[in-house]
């Protein structure tokens, strides 16, 4: 049996004027990301539908799916079985398609759509056909016109029949590549993944920037950085990765600036650094997994004290997110259990005893003069290691 | 030059385990279970295998069976004797400091309606030996107790068990894990008066993969998996004879009491270097199994360390995982002060590790300690 993806205008997260470009990119995306973990897939638009369906017969559907689920830009879809406009054919495939589900729940109803009005039979007499054999041959199966577990829908299109029942969930948002690039701090914990799915899923392309201070931190803590982004670039798609070296600007830190304020410091280098890079690639924004806060360097003082340090806007999308509702959405993307094993990151290394919760930016500017960083800076932008991770 | 001081990890395969295991691959492939001809040079080699780690063991062949490692044996011997003997009583004894492969098995004896009872430890890591006295009852049917801690070396005192559940009429079987004491120290199974001793053949420059549980006669094991009947049907599966033949060879080639002696004396001289430095605590006991050595850095963090040891070449373990909780079960039994558990580092010997290795790592560790500011 012939089965296509239908991706219906009524579920595109995207109205207006942009639509056409806004499904141009939502296409591509399908494409690029079905042909890595499914197969090849041609797409068509046709009746305000977009059909995805695969060019070899034993491409792997339940991957497919489970792919169309994670692009973003798509509020709901369908798999449908593809049929012959013929009535018999169409209860058979009903049958033989949604049979195993519909044993398995109570109730259904068939609601069919005829948009070939030159088919012969009407839509509430295609609902009473297929309705009925498929109630002749599930005896434990009952109608229920207002709230059925399955509504089994049959379209009659100009060329063939499609069959499917519910829809599937998608991930909503708009198509990655529809908004502009931002560039990711991803220190692998559990927050910047999800702050970068949360861009990505507003139509954002993704680069990552992760700063190692060999070998204070070890090599297994940069491959998880790099399994973490791995995980987001399965709703984002591929990832331009940086890895910066930040060991000697951590320890001129700790040998010139004051204690407390190491933190901040570090935050305020890690940023400076962070839009070299993303300007390189591209980028219009920064974003980071700070959280209003939750820790010292994330109350408000210490987080002007860090925009300070830059010229170009800093995305913050966990801002007013308690703990628990990151880690709720880091266990629905898959990225928890790899957030939480336990290596040393550049940001715990040093942590202060004591960091200073309420810096001013003029104690701050003072205590970064005694040091001219500029120098490591440039070599920490030279010496950055990229690589695309997908 | 760097040096792997990692030995209570894993040990680099020797010379006669890997000609053994390329010889297995070769020619004796066949099924040990076979009736052929190519299953019987396979049996062959598999009988003397087994005749091997018997004589290593200083027991019978037939109380030989072959396991998949120290994880498997310490499972099958765990839950094997708690279930075989479950119409006897329902309590079973353990201590605090156990590896993780009987320690959970406990925890799941516990849930299923054993009660267990976890023997805690003194500041050097030896078990409470009057609790244990005091907890063997006519209702235990089983005592597991390590031969000697993995993290901190120290000795249990295991040869002093037998005698306790005897005098206490107790029907308990009595399992040690000898998996870091197996080709370090002297084991005679029947002097332990040990019904279970599990063994591994990587801690002893065997292949991985492969080790060997002693089960003494008569002592009835329920297993864990069926299958065909091999193991006499106790650890059912077609033996890896490569493995097998891998872990021969390393056990023909231990010098148990030569290289004891040899290694104390490393030790020693080690331990009186340490003693000059600042700063260096040493956390397993003067008496511990002088192939593991504990020590504790106190300002320094453990993983902060070893990634700059490992960046020089030298290869070691931190006692404590990482600084974000997870920290050693056996110094927390210790009562260590976080400050020595956050910043402790395993060093772990092998029968050939030179006098210039350590040298050399107390040069690196030097260097280390200076470059890595204190917290």
């Amino acid at each position: 049996m012939k089965e296509v993806l239908l991706i219906k205008n009524g579920e595109l997260a995207l109205k207006g004027l942009n639509r056409s470009t806004f499904e141009d990119v939502l296409v591509k995306n399908m494409k690029r990301r079905l042909l890595k973990s499914a197969g090849k897939f041609t797409f068509t638009k046709s009746q305000s539908t977009i059909v995805a369906e695969p060019v070899d017969e034993d491409v792997d559907f339940d991957a497919a799916v489970e792919t169309v689920k994670k692009v973003f830009g798509i509020v709901a879809f369908s798999k449908a079985a593809v049929t012959e406009k013929d009535l018999q054919c169409m209860k058979d495939t009903a049958l033989s398609y949604l049979g195993d589900d519909l044993r398995s729940v109570k109730t259904f109803k068939v609601n069919a759509k005829r948009s070939d009005k030159r088919f012969p039979l009407t839509s509430p007499e295609i609902c009473r056909e297929v309705g009925a054999h498929l109630l002749r041959s599930i005896p434990s199966l009952r109608v229920d016109v207002h709230n059925p577990d399955i509504t089994v829908t049959v379209e009659v299109r100009d060329k063939n029949v499609f069959i499917h029942g519910n829809q599937i969930k998608g991930a909503g948002g708009m198509p990655v590549g529809t908004a502009g690039r931002v560039a990711l701090l991803v220190s692998g914990g559990i927050d910047s993944p999800v702050a970068g799915w949360m861009m990505a899923k507003r139509g954002l392309q993704l680069s990552a920037i992760h700063f190692a201070a060999p070998p204070y931190t070890s090599k297994r803590a940069e491959m998880k950085v790099r399994d973490l982004v791995s995980i987001v670039a399965k709703y984002s798609g591929r990832v331009n990765f940086a890895v910066v070296n930040f060991t000697e600007i951590q320890e001129a830190i700790k040998e010139h600036c004051p204690e407390e304020l190491f933190t901040i410091i570090m935050r305020r280098m890690m940023m400076k650094i962070s839009i070299r890079l993303a300007e390189r690639d591209g980028c219009g924004a920064l974003v980071t997994g700070e959280s209003l806060g939750q820790v010292a360097s994330q109350t408000l003082g210490a987080i002007a004290c860090t925009d300070a340090a830059v010229n170009m806007p800093v995305f913050r999308p966990l801002i007013g997110m308690d703990k628990n509702e990151i880690i709720t959405v880091s266990r629905a993307i898959g990225a928890f259990e790899t957030s939480i094993l336990p290596y040393e990151d550049c940001c715990t290394v040093f942590t202060p005893k004591h960091p200073r919760t309420r810096p001013t930016i003029e104690l701050i500017e003072k205590a970064e003069s005694v040091f001219d960083f500029s120098e490591m800076l440039d070599r920490a932008v030279e010496t950055a290691k990229f690589e695309f991770v997908d | 030059m760097g040096a792997y001081l990692d030995n209570s990890a894993t040990t680099k395969v020797c010379e006669k385990a890997k000609n053994y295991m390329l010889e297995a691959l070769e020619s004796c492939w066949g099924n040990p279970s076979s009736l052929h001809e190519k299953g019987i040079e396979a049996d062959n080699l598999l009988l003397k295998a087994r005749e091997t780690v018997a004589k290593a063991l200083s027991c019978e062949k037939d109380e030989i069976l072959f396991t998949s490692g120290g994880t498997e044996g310490n499972n099958l011997a765990v839950f094997g004797a708690a279930y075989g003997n479950k119409r006897k009583g329902n309590r079973v004894i353990t201590s605090a400091i156990e590896h993780p492969s009987v320690q959970k098995a406990f925890d799941r004896l516990e849930k299923e309606g054993f009660e267990v009872i976890r023997i805690g430890t003194d500041a050097y890591g030896e078990i409470d030996f009057d609790a244990l006295t005091d907890a063997v009852n006519e209702k235990t049917v089983l005592v597991s107790i390590m031969a000697v801690n993995n993290e901190v070396g120290t000795i249990q005192p295991v040869d002093k068990i037998a005698s306790v559940i005897k005098r206490k009429n107790s029907p308990a079987f009595f399992h040690i894990d000898a998996v870091q004491a197996f080709g370090k120290i002297p084991l005679n199974v029947k002097k332990l008066g040990a019904d279970l001793m599990t063994v591994s053949s990587h801690k002893i420059h065997g292949p991985k993969g492969v080790g060997a549980l002693f089960i003494k006669k008569g002592t009835k094991l329920t297993p864990v998996t069926v299958g065909g009947g091999q193991e006499r049907d106790i650890r059912p599966g077609t033996e890896p004879m490569p493995a097998i033949a891998g872990f021969m060879g390393a056990v023909e080639e231990l010098t148990v009491k030569a290289s004891l002696e040899k290694t104390t004396a490393l030790r020693d001289s080690f331990i009186g270097d340490i003693a000059k430095r600042e700063g260096i605590v040493i956390n397993s006991p003067a008496d511990a199994l002088p192939y593991i050595i504990n020590l504790s850095l106190p300002g320094y963090r453990s993983e902060t360390l070893l990634n700059f040891l490992s960046d020089s070449g030298f290869y070691v373990s931190s006692g404590s995982a990482c600084a974000k909780g997870h920290k050693s079960h056996v110094l927390t039994a210790m009562k260590l002060p976080d400050s020595l558990t956050d910043s402790s580092l395993r060093i772990s010997l092998s029968r050939f590790t030179t006098d210039e290795e350590l040298d050399s790592f107390l040069e690196a560790l030097d260097k280390a300690m200076k470059v890595i500011m204190k917290k």
